[in-house]
């Protein structure tokens, strides 16, 4: 990922004059520094948070799904759009490390390492909400091709089974791909710590990585195979999370625009929540010579990009819902817009399709607290967007005599809150004990990195200092 | 790891020179490739794209290792799903065929996919010979840099080449800023 092009002049990805060790030095050292107070604080606040989740789990293992809000007509609600939530979060993180690597994007690597973090994180928040939701979660193990007493077999015909194997899928090469971009890093952290047992820790971790170009040679060649099945998945992992939908014949769930639509949203919502941790990151750590204000300009441009995508789509199943003339399907989306969850789409519309137009502007693209502030809307109009699409089909479907009005219960609310302090649990041990950025990539986009910029004896030329 | 390298009465490793940036690196990998030393190589904190071909290595085998393991995924997902639904206990679902093909496409492809990382990170990992913890070159204290900001290149004792004073002399000229003998 050279810069070394003649035609286009490009902003500096790392900016502030740094040589490769001071860039070892701010990354590496975070991890030797003193703990801070306020880590302390958000740990111990995500650990209650988190510990509610337990609680709230396991008394639905306890007493079963009824103590969720669900009914008979409405039965799928939180646990659901918590999930595909979640989930789509995590695809930010993907595409970040796979996509924008591919099409060669250098400004990725300031903050792959952290997306992808935040991507595992997300997917196991996501993993939660399926695996409670089957009632018996004893026999949990009936979704794996496993051989049992009763010699049956999952049904791959399902939807729902697909959604086991790509979600599992996709955790599983997450967690590869991000420990491969990460034993460079941990070979870095082995020889620079100074604690005996963190360098043993990180020493184990680095797996004896000695960065020999022969070791380089297979690990690029890797890391580009990785890349390459990883964008397929998580194209189609949310292609699958949304056949969740698609497959079945309720009206407002049955159109062929869910899976582009959906990955789209995903992009959207991940992007944001890259977003608004990036933002804190780098102002706790002091990071902003390597998350620069080009970063965040780039993420808005592609937050406004995707916005638009979700908003297309919006607009275009209310197109289909007419032009394809079936009376539930023109029903359930007159009724999405003015029916009784019309205040949730009206929300989702105003979060998703208004709020992302401020990034038209050059000034607001660049500004740290519309980004912030932003990047919250958005994923608080992204839930809706699911809560709209899950619930609203379900409500009211083809019998009037059905129809029913969903609300969550407190088991609900507090189960999905509580997935947030399960993730930033894991965030802040990660941002603790890992180097939250990739070191060996910054490097790598770094003018003193590439051979073309020295002269034959060896020294650095003059304009690339 | 730091351990003082310089017992006279362990097994020499080889010759470790430390250059001060990637170019005089290359230069350098390249100048010992020509000399005809083949157990050698050059370390450094990040990849340098060229230096493959300094080196005259081959292209990395990875990727057959992945493709096989990516059709091991395949045809064990699709011979997974055709056997448990079509064979061992085929079930009316809503009056599907029993060996309903298109519907197997998704899981064939998460399990060539799933396969094909494996191969990909594990495969890896073996070209390397990863996890490797013991390697001598971890007795040079310098060497530790070799993940921050320096670059190095090690020329192995077992190079039929490899003579301490002319390998020495050779690696001088070759422009190292620093040259120490790394024992095992």
């Amino acid at each position: 990922m050279s810069n070394t092009s003649a035609y286009v002049k490009e902003a500096p990805l790392v900016k502030g004059n740094h040589t490769f060790s001071s860039i070892t030095a701010l990354v590496g050292d975070i991890v030797e520094k003193p703990t801070p107070l306020w880590w302390y604080i958000a740990f111990g606040i995500s650990n209650l948070v988190m510990a509610m989740m337990f609680v709230m789990v396991g008394w639905l293992i306890w007493e079963g799904t009824g103590v969720w809000g669900l009914n008979n007509t409405v039965a799928w609600g939180w646990a659901i759009i918590n999930f595909v939530w979640w989930v789509g979060i995590g695809h930010a993180g993907t595409l970040i490390s796979a996509i924008l690597f591919l099409f060669r994007q250098g400004w990725r690597t300031a903050i792959n390492r952290f997306a992808e973090a935040m991507t595992i994180f997300a997917v196991m928040c996501a993993g939660l909400f399926p695996a409670i939701h089957v009632g018996r979660i004893w026999v949990i193990y009936w979704v794996f091709p496993l051989p049992n007493q009763m010699q049956m077999w999952p049904n791959f015909n399902s939807p729902l089974l697909w959604d086991v194997f790509a979600v599992s899928t996709y955790f599983t090469v997450s967690l590869l791909f991000w420990y491969v971009g990460l034993v460079p890093d941990f070979a870095t952290l082995r020889d620079r710590v100074k604690n005996k047992l963190a360098a043993k820790i990180y020493g184990i971790c680095s797996l004896g990585w000695t960065g020999g170009n022969r070791q380089w040679q297979h690990y690029e060649k890797s890391y580009l195979i990785l890349a390459g099945l990883a964008t397929p998945l998580v194209l189609s992992v949310h292609t699958i999370v949304s056949f969740d939908f698609a497959v079945s014949i309720i009206p407002g769930w049955h159109t062929t625009i869910f899976p582009p639509y959906f990955v789209a949203g995903a992009i959207f919502s991940g992007f944001a929540m890259v977003m608004t941790l990036m933002l804190i990151a780098r102002k706790i750590y002091g990071l902003k010579d390597i998350m620069t204000d080009d970063h965040m300009e780039k993420m808005n441009i592609i937050i406004l990009v995707t916005g638009w995508m979700v908003g297309f789509a919006y607009i275009m199943e209310f197109f289909i819902a007419w032009y394809g003339g079936v009376e539930y399907e023109k029903f359930a989306f007159v009724n999405r817009a003015i029916g009784p969850y019309a205040w949730a789409y009206w929300i989702m519309m105003s979060c998703n399709v208004i709020a992302p137009n401020f990034f038209w502007f050059k000034k607001m693209r660049r500004s740290v607290t519309v980004s912030f502030i932003l990047s919250i809307v958005v994923n608080i109009g992204m839930w809706f967007e699911r809560f709209v699409i899950t619930v609203t089909s379900l409500a009211q479907d083809f019998i009037p005599g059905s129809w029913a009005y969903y609300s969550p219960t407190y088991v609900d609310v507090l189960t999905y809150v509580g997935t947030f302090g399960f993730f930033f649990t894991n965030f802040l041990l990660f941002l603790r004990f890992m180097p939250m950025v990739a070191i060996a990539e910054i490097k790598m986009v770094m003018p003193q990195a590439d051979v073309h910029n020295y002269d034959e004896n060896g020294e650095l030329l003059e304009d690339k200092h | 790891m730091s351990k003082e390298s310089t017992q006279e009465n362990k097994k020499l490793f080889g010759m470790l020179a430390e250059f001060a940036n990637p170019a005089k690196l290359m230069k350098a990998a390249k100048l010992t490739n020509k000399a005809g030393y083949t157990k050698y190589d050059a370390y450094s904190p990040f990849p340098i794209h060229g230096m493959d071909d300094a080196m005259s290595l081959k292209e990395s085998k990875l990727g057959w290792i992945v493709l096989s393991h990516g059709l091991v995924g395949f045809t064990g997902g699709l011979a997974l799903q055709i056997w448990t639904n079509s064979i061992a206990y085929p079930i009316n679902i809503g009056g599907r065929p029993f060996m309903n093909l298109p519907a197997y496409v998704p899981v064939t492809f998460e399990l060539t996919v799933l396969l094909a990382a494996f191969g990909a990170v594990f495969g890896m990992f073996f070209l390397n010979n990863m996890p490797r913890h013991n390697n001598p070159l971890f007795n040079s204290k310098n060497f530790e840099r070799a993940t921050d900001d320096k670059f190095f290149i090690c020329i192995e004792a077992d190079d039929s080449n490899f003579s301490e004073e002319k390998t020495e002399a050779f690696l001088k000229e070759a422009g190292a800023v620093t040259i120490e003998k790394v024992y095992d």
